[in-house]
């Protein structure tokens, strides 16, 4: 029985399966290639098919979707309460980066004031956030470079943030500690103290990581001048983050559309951009963008110290309905541009919630960006991706 | 000039064994490289852990010591699995290929000196040969076989690049390694180990030839497919690489091949360059008797460990190089500083046979030193005209893909599809900048 | 003779241990099967088709190969020469530096034309 028959319907790829693989010289013979859906170097699956001339990469394509859980279709019967617990689910890395959006987008449909206890408390963790996120990346690049050190090094750092994001909201991935109005619950008595203390902790455990693996030299001859994104292709392709800061798109929503507290901490959040764009220029954005983080982590603490006790949520009325119209809300997450859409009916579920993940743009440029490079520089373009499949996938 | 250019070793000490000692020093050249592969493998994970802020295994046996038996024996009741389409016979018998000759290079390794067992003087070394490193170079290549082989058989792409790739990285690396020991060989005049350990009496050869011993070292871990070159089996690129398709026992058997010919190139190392079985200097200089009886071996076995201390260590330091910056180190860096070391060398050693003057000494390194001269200035001038010659091509081509940007598949983003909006418009307008891939992808067209 | 008779024992031993470990692979593990199973690893899809015996290799390994054995034959030559060359003198000394220019010449030639070349 020829089962090939069966699988090939899965996206573009099914275009190529099977077609005769032309000569492109006499030399040699194209070679058809999947990297994914399992493979070590797509943490996830994400499918890539390869045309390959010798360990040459001929023509590259993504293939996403084997992950897809149909999340926005989901999201139209949920109530906006449970909205969160989904949301947060795509990019499982930046958990509360994405509850946050969808709160902030029915905040808005509602016009709702949020506590200021709520706000400073929502940047701290936000940024802690996006700390634990960009360790993932900074142990997990490396690691598909073949240094296995790093990502032991960032987890000890992960370690710690995890203890004081688990401390405040009782999860260590999934948080759910965003509500329609502010927060869950008040922040446990002493925990800004621990919290200080943990940031000056991974401060300064960050020296370890980049020390060991930023000036490695192989380290740099594998990922300077590879992979080189050029700022049309950025904007062609929607790509955004610390991808895109890395080839000098200098473009941040924390500074250029703030929203949370960001306003007021100018002085403290640099937008950390590179001109290169290339393995190593997105490398080194994410290993400074912890760095800021945890000094902006620092300043909400000292405004949260400072601030009158207070309520951190609102009372919400039994069934929480938002009003008919529609509202846009993006947010600056770790990885780059998060967007809800959310259409109203003035039911208490949304008739419509579009989401735009930062993934599924990003690895939309690699199209474009792997012809022409090696099999093994293909993994140090696609490590430097910054992805995660659920967030490709949605 | 002698007529017996080559049987100038005094290899009578050997080939006299009876049986039952040549059985005996067998079965333990067997249980010590199986022995060393299983504790290379803790002391690895082990020290590995210390490195990673971690433990490492510590559960099985005091502390840990018999993780790897109880890994061989796991992978020993396995399913052992043999894909559809594999070509059956080569697949079955590649990590036989890989993994016996990797124990045959041990056979000339010298542990020690002339000892007594049972009444019977006897060197602590299996046999020793008038080629004895040759050997050893013979069967490193017998092992590829293992490995190109299991790739082919395989049948799938990982296995066959992986294979590839290690076939083309073990023999480039080889060739470098082979030439650093042309150097030991003019200072020692033989080919056998006992007598390169006997002429490394004085000073080690790693301190007289420091250039040759750094290329070895390079070329060690080269040749033994160890991070930083370890891309045949990349994981992240290649997944398994040639033993992709492999489970079971036949795993185990790559994975045995691959430590032993680690402990195979930590013994030459020891023996060719860090002077044998004989102890370290403050040692036998306060102890005369350190380098008698069977305390050689203690010196042998301690020097060993730290060589392969040096592999552990580089794991936990190092990502992967590329492939094509391995091939580029290999030969273009090892290999020509290798031949040039090797003629220095020579000549120096030439001269001072010859009872030279210090005029003659001065007029052949004034003479090199022109030379190495000369040869840079034109190396320069020549590169100094491919760069102009590459900026020109690369120049051109880029006029023909601006004016099509299609031709030659030069991949170009739908830039006229109506949903992109201003930012194309921006770009067509813009001159076009050049894409940091270009370079590459303009010249390899 | 003699000197090489223990290698052999040792070869046997080493190729009996080969042996015996395919043996026990083939003996003691369970036997399940299941046909996704024996499918060639592509990464969790059906495997795209490959030519049989895997096809043509790239032309560089090839050249790798020949330029190995080119370097190969000048090592065997140098290995008695480097053993002898207390012995040889000024004149081992001048012969083998010509010959290692020679192979030199070629291998400059090699370089030149891009036979290093790894893109």
């Amino acid at each position: 029985m020829d089962i090939s028959e069966r699988t090939v319907g899965v996206g573009a790829g099914a275009a190529q399966t099977g077609d005769a693989v032309s000569a492109k010289d006499m030399a040699t013979e194209d070679m058809v290639l999947n990297i994914g859906p399992q493979h070590p170097s797509t943490h996830g699956v994400l499918r890539l098919r390869l045309r390959l001339d010798g360990e040459q990469i001929v023509s590259a394509e993504p293939i996403v979707g084997y992950m897809h859980r149909g999340a926005e279709k989901l999201f139209e019967v949920r109530d906006y309460r449970q909205i969160v617990v989904l949301a947060n689910r795509h990019d499982w890395l930046s958990a509360f980066a994405n509850e946050l959006g969808v709160v902030l987008a029915v905040e808005r449909m509602l016009g709702m004031e949020v506590p200021e206890r709520a706000t400073w408390a929502r940047t701290l963790l936000a940024e802690l956030n996006r700390v634990l996120n960009h360790l993932m990346f900074l142990g997990s690049y490396p690691l598909e470079m073949g240094a296995i050190t790093p990502i032991f090094y960032a987890f000890t750092e992960r370690e710690y943030l995890q203890a004081v994001m688990e401390e405040v909201s009782g999860g260590r991935m999934h948080y759910m500690f965003n509500r329609v109005g502010g927060l869950k619950e008040e922040l446990p008595a002493g925990w800004t103290g621990r919290a200080r203390a943990t940031v000056a902790e991974v401060r300064h455990g960050m020296v370890r990581v980049e020390e060991i693996i930023h000036g490695n030299e192989i380290f740099r001859a594998r990922t300077r001048g590879v992979g080189v994104l050029t700022r049309e292709q950025i904007l062609q392709y929607g790509v955004s983050g610390p991808i895109a800061r890395a080839s000098g798109v200098d473009f941040d929503l924390r500074r250029d559309e703030p929203y949370l507290a960001y306003g007021e901490l100018g002085d403290v959040l640099r937008v950390v951009t590179r001109t290169e764009g290339d393995c190593h220029a997105r490398f080194s954005c994410l290993l400074d963008q912890v760095a800021v983080s945890l000094n902006l982590a620092d300043a909400c603490l000292d405004r949260l110290e400072a601030l009158p006790p207070g309520p951190i949520n609102q009372r919400l009325p039994k069934v929480l309905k938002a009003p008919e119209g529609h509202v846009y809300q993006w947010t600056e997450n770790p990885l780059g541009l998060n967007g809800y859409f959310l259409v109203s009916r003035g039911e208490k579920t949304p008739w419509r919630m579009k989401l735009r993940s930062a993934s599924f743009n990003n690895v939309q440029v690699l199209k474009e960006l792997l012809p022409g490079n090696l099999v093994a520089d293909m993994i140090a373009i696609l490590g430097s991706m910054f992805f995660v499949v659920g967030d490709i996938d949605k | 000039m002698s007529t017996h250019v080559l049987a100038a070793e005094d290899l009578s000490g050997f080939g006299t064994d009876p049986w039952w000692l040549i059985v005996i020093k067998v079965l333990f050249i067997f249980v010590f490289l199986v022995l060393s592969v299983l504790l290379t493998m803790w002391a690895e994970r082990r020290i590995l852990g210390r490195m990673q802020l971690r433990l490492g295994p510590n559960r099985h046996g005091p502390f840990g010591l018999l993780q790897g038996l109880a890994d061989g024996l796991k992978l020993g009741v396995k399913e052992d699995l043999v894909p559809k389409n594999v070509d059956k016979w080569v697949y079955i018998l590649a990590p036989a290929a890989a993994s016996a000759p990797a124990f045959i290079s041990f056979a000339i390794m010298p542990f020690g000196p002339q000892v007594s067992i049972f009444g019977h003087q006897t060197h602590l070394q299996l046999t020793d040969l008038p080629v004895a490193v040759l050997l050893v170079l013979a069967m490193a290549s017998m092992g590829v076989y293992g490995f190109v082989l299991a790739g082919w058989a395989s049948g799938s792409p990982f296995a066959l690049l992986g294979g590839l790739r290690s076939s083309a990285q073990v023999i480039s690396y080889e060739i470098a390694m082979a030439l650093t020991f042309v150097a030991v060989f003019l200072y020692a005049g033989t080919l056998s180990t006992s007598g390169i350990v006997d002429a490394q009496e004085r000073l080690w050869f790693a301190v007289v030839l420091i250039p040759s011993f750094l290329i070895y070292m390079v070329t060690m871990v080269g040749e033994t497919n160890r991070i930083p070159f370890d891309l045949p089996e990349g994981e992240g690129e290649l997944v398994g690489g040639y033993h992709t398709e492999y489970s079971s026992m036949k795993f185990a058997m790559f994975f045995l091949a691959e430590y032993v010919n680690m402990s195979t190139v930590c013994g030459l190392s020891v023996t060719l360059f860090l002077g044998g079985w004989r102890a370290p200097a403050p040692i036998s200089t306060i102890w005369p008797d350190a380098n008698t009886g069977w305390w050689p071996m203690l010196w042998f076995i301690a020097k060993f460990a730290m060589v392969m201390f040096i592999f552990i260590w580089l794991r936990a330091a190092m990502p992967r190089v590329r492939y094509d910056q391995l091939m580029k180190l290999g030969w273009k860096v090892l290999i020509p500083v290798s031949i040039v070391w090797i003629i220095v060398v020579a000549t120096m050693r030439a001269l001072r046979n010859a009872e030279a003057t210090t005029t003659t000494w001065l007029v052949v390194v004034g003479a090199g030193l022109a030379a190495a001269l000369v040869a840079l200035y034109l190396w320069d001038r020549a590169a100094e005209k491919r760069r102009e010659a590459k900026e020109t091509a690369k120049e051109q081509e880029f006029a023909t893909l601006k004016a099509k940007p299609t031709a030659g598949g030069f991949p170009v983003p739908p830039l006229r599809a109506a949903h992109y909006g201003s930012a194309v418009r921006d770009a067509l307008e813009a001159p076009r900048p050049e894409r940091g891939t270009s370079a590459k992808e303009v010249t390899g067209a | 003779m003699e000197l090489y008779v223990p290698i052999l024992v040792l070869a046997a031993l080493s190729a009996g241990f080969a042996a015996v470990n395919l043996l026990i692979a083939a003996v003691a593990g369970p036997k399940r099967y299941n046909r996704a199973k024996l499918e060639a690893y592509e990464c969790g899809i059906e495997p795209t088709p490959q030519p049989v015996g895997g096809g043509r290799f790239p032309i560089k390994y090839y050249l790798t190969a020949m330029l190995f054995i080119v370097f190969d034959i000048e090592i065997i030559f140098l290995y008695p020469w480097a053993a002898s060359f207390d012995r040889l003198g000024i004149f081992g000394l001048v012969e083998m530096v010509l010959f290692i220019v020679t192979v030199l010449v070629a291998y400059v030639y090699i370089w030149r034309r891009g036979g290093l070349e790894w893109d």
